[in-house]
């Protein structure tokens, strides 16, 4: 057990590199610079000394190994925008993006996993045609799109909750981005639910158990449901990178002062540092959150050991 | 084993009457196109205290269907069921846990009939609490008493089933189908997903359980070479029909239906070289049967009768040997005389 841990973490080296390295090398080939974003006709020779002052200029492998080099000792390197250490900013608007991220999938579980429950008690039923439609739809909707509406309706027509903005961190600013981002997760462990609850319904071990003369309620709460767990948790846990992702789109969308809304305007300052850090903690919580769920298949799962 | 007749108990433990069990198939939105599935269509069976009764037909004919109508997991359309003196249909279907006192069944695939997450002593636990044994001394003593019953070690308990091999299981699914104390046990092919090697021990068990318990069994197979080994009185189904019906010596020595005929030559023999009389073919589709006789695309015998009467009624003789077949007697005629000349 703790030997496939070390291991799993050394894994995470590699995958870490990888992603420094492409976003260094991505942002080497994009024009532009720190320097012209600030201005359209900033003069060259401040550029020049500009570009100097913050290592511009020298090749990239050496850009690279000097990155690797503070990253090794958990600098994340200061930004050029705002000279403030990359780490410290990440610091600020991590609360944020987890508020808005953990929201988002209570929502999202609490809704989705009954909802595909209560689908495949009676597969085509009337409860199961309409649980579908929604899911289909919330699957099939785009994000931006949602979250204008949902901002239309809720707060401009209704006027019930603040269109944008963190304000004082309450659940009032944090509800609609929350369920704008909640939607797509929701709609998919409903959809997994159903089909893990159908499928584990006919086992031959469900009907043994029924076969004991166990009740019905019993067989379904004891058999069914912790044989589901294992294929709702994984859908979960993956979902839990892809929110991360699609944090940026709503944080944006909303104004949350998020590690998103950092990421989407690093990059259009190119703010090297502050884009690489925020990339970075993205993937990590990525890393962390996949590690997780295959610890937790173990205690769920007696067939799967850790050697 | 085979004991005469004669000394059989006469106590019935199991009667079951005029048995259907359809199906509503398909049917699009608001229902049209639905169309009705037999799997199971006026069966009649009787079992005795302390017998064995086989219970063989292909896949398809509808063996798992009357199992599971018995063991009360699902619904009949028409017919009754008596168990030890009960009428069983009658009652709502909730009512499993009254059922599973008398009667237990033994699954086919020892490999996924037991849930992979827990252990072998919840699984064998679990019985005897959702039928109220709450005594923790009891509970454990009934366990252990019951995995040695099966050639396991009580200290095996506390495994998951992925860590016993594929004989071991059945002894556990064997078990935990026993420990209720039960009074007749159904076992659904509980050979047919095991190596050959180890069929035999199981068999053998389960003969010797049915021993030392006094247990019934209704033993459902495809194969009648099982059967042969095991069972008192063998019943033939085919496509949801029972179509003969008699003492073990008497439908292996005598078979009086083609097909009887057709599943005992399907037996591999090592003495006998030449195939007898297999049948070719695959069951029809039970959601449209055959005109006439259901067998009579696929047999041998069949005439212009067989093809437009729906086969006849199983006709019991004296001896209990029961057939349905319309050329029933002429062909055993046939056979008495090819036997004559050949002998």
């Amino acid at each position: 057990m703790l030997s496939f841990l070390i291991r799993r973490l050394l894994q995470t080296i590699p995958t870490v590199l990888a992603v420094v390295l492409l976003v260094f090398v991505l942002f080497s080939v994009v024009p532009g610079s720190i320097a012209s974003t600030i201005s359209d006709d900033v003069d060259p020779q401040v550029e020049l000394r500009l570009k100097q002052q913050l290592g511009l200029n020298d090749p990239i492998y050496v850009r690279f190994g000097n990155y690797i080099g503070k990253l090794a000792i958990g600098d994340f390197g200061t930004s050029f925008r705002t000279r403030e250490p990359v780490t410290s900013m990440i610091a600020k608007r991590a609360w944020p993006t987890l508020q808005l991220i953990f929201t988002a999938m209570a929502f999202s579980v609490l809704l989705g996993v009954p909802l595909g429950f209560v689908a495949a008690l009676r597969p085509g039923g009337l409860v199961d045609s309409a649980a579908m439609i929604v899911a289909v739809t919330g699957l099939s909707i785009a994000k931006f799109w949602l979250g204008l509406v949902i901002m239309y309706v809720f707060a401009l027509k209704l006027g019930w909750l603040p269109s944008f903005g963190y304000g004082d961190g309450g659940l009032k600013h944090l509800l609609l981005p929350a369920l704008t981002l909640g939607v797509s997760p929701m709609a998919l462990f409903a959809r997994t639910t159903r089909a893990a609850v159908l499928e584990i319904m006919t086992a031959d071990f469900v009907r043994t158990a029924r076969s004991k003369g166990m009740s019905e309620t019993r067989v379904v709460k004891w058999h069914v449901m912790r044989n589901a767990l294992v294929i709702i948790l994984t859908t979960v846990g993956l979902q839990f990178g892809g929110l991360m992702g699609q944090a940026v789109v709503v944080e944006k969308l909303f104004s949350w002062p998020g590690i998103g809304s950092l990421l989407v305007d690093s990059v259009l300052q190119r703010d090297i540092p502050a884009v690489q850090g925020s990339i970075l903690v993205v993937v990590l919580a990525f890393l962390a959150i996949n590690l997780l769920v295959d610890l937790l298949y173990g205690v769920i799962d007696p067939r799967i050991r850790y050697a | 084993m085979h004991e005469p007749p004669g000394k059989v108990d006469n106590d019935l433990i199991l009667s079951v009457e005029d048995l259907a069990v359809h199906f509503p198939v398909g049917g699009g939105l608001l229902g049209r196109n639905r169309r009705v599935l037999r799997a199971v269509d006026g069966v009649d069976l009787k079992l005795k205290r302390g017998e064995c009764l086989g219970l063989v037909g292909e896949s398809g004919s509808g063996k798992s269907t009357v199992a599971l109508s018995i063991l009360g997991l699902l619904a009949p359309t028409r017919g009754r069921i008596v168990l030890d003196g009960q009428v069983v249909t009658s009652r709502p279907s909730g009512d499993r846990k009254a059922l599973a006192r008398i009667v237990q069944m033994v699954f086919q695939d020892p490999y996924a009939s037991l849930n992979p997450r827990q252990t072998v002593r919840r699984t064998l636990e679990d019985p005897l609490r959702v039928h109220g044994v709450t005594a923790r001394s009891e509970i454990e003593d009934r366990v252990a008493t019951m995995l040695r019953h099966v050639g396991l070690r009580p200290e095996q308990a506390d495994r998951y089933p992925h860590e016993f091999s594929g004989g071991q299981r059945q002894r556990i699914g064997i078990a935990r189908a026993l420990i209720l104390n039960p009074k007749i046990v159904i076992c659904d092919e509980p050979v047919s997903a095991l190596d050959v090697s180890i069929r035999a021990q199981i068999i053998n068990l389960l003969l010797e359980l049915k021993d030392t318990l006094g247990l019934s069994y209704i033993m459902i197979s495809h194969d009648l070479g099982v059967v042969e080994h095991m069972s008192d009185r063998v019943a033939v189904m085919y496509l949801g029909r029972i179509v003969e019906n008699g003492d073990w010596r008497e439908i292996f020595e005598r078979p009086a239906h083609p097909y009887t005929r057709a599943l005992i030559s399907a037996i591999p023999d090592p003495l006998h070289h030449a195939p007898l009389a297999t049948t070719g073919g695959d069951l029809p589709n039970p959601l449209n049967p055959p005109n006439g006789c259901a067998f009579s695309p696929r047999c041998r015998y069949a005439e212009d009768v067989c093809r437009h009467e729906p086969g006849p009624a199983l006709e019991t003789r004296p001896d209990g040997h029961a057939v349905r077949c319309w050329r029933a007697e002429e062909i055993a005629g046939r056979m008495a005389l090819a036997s004559t000349e050949g002998g």
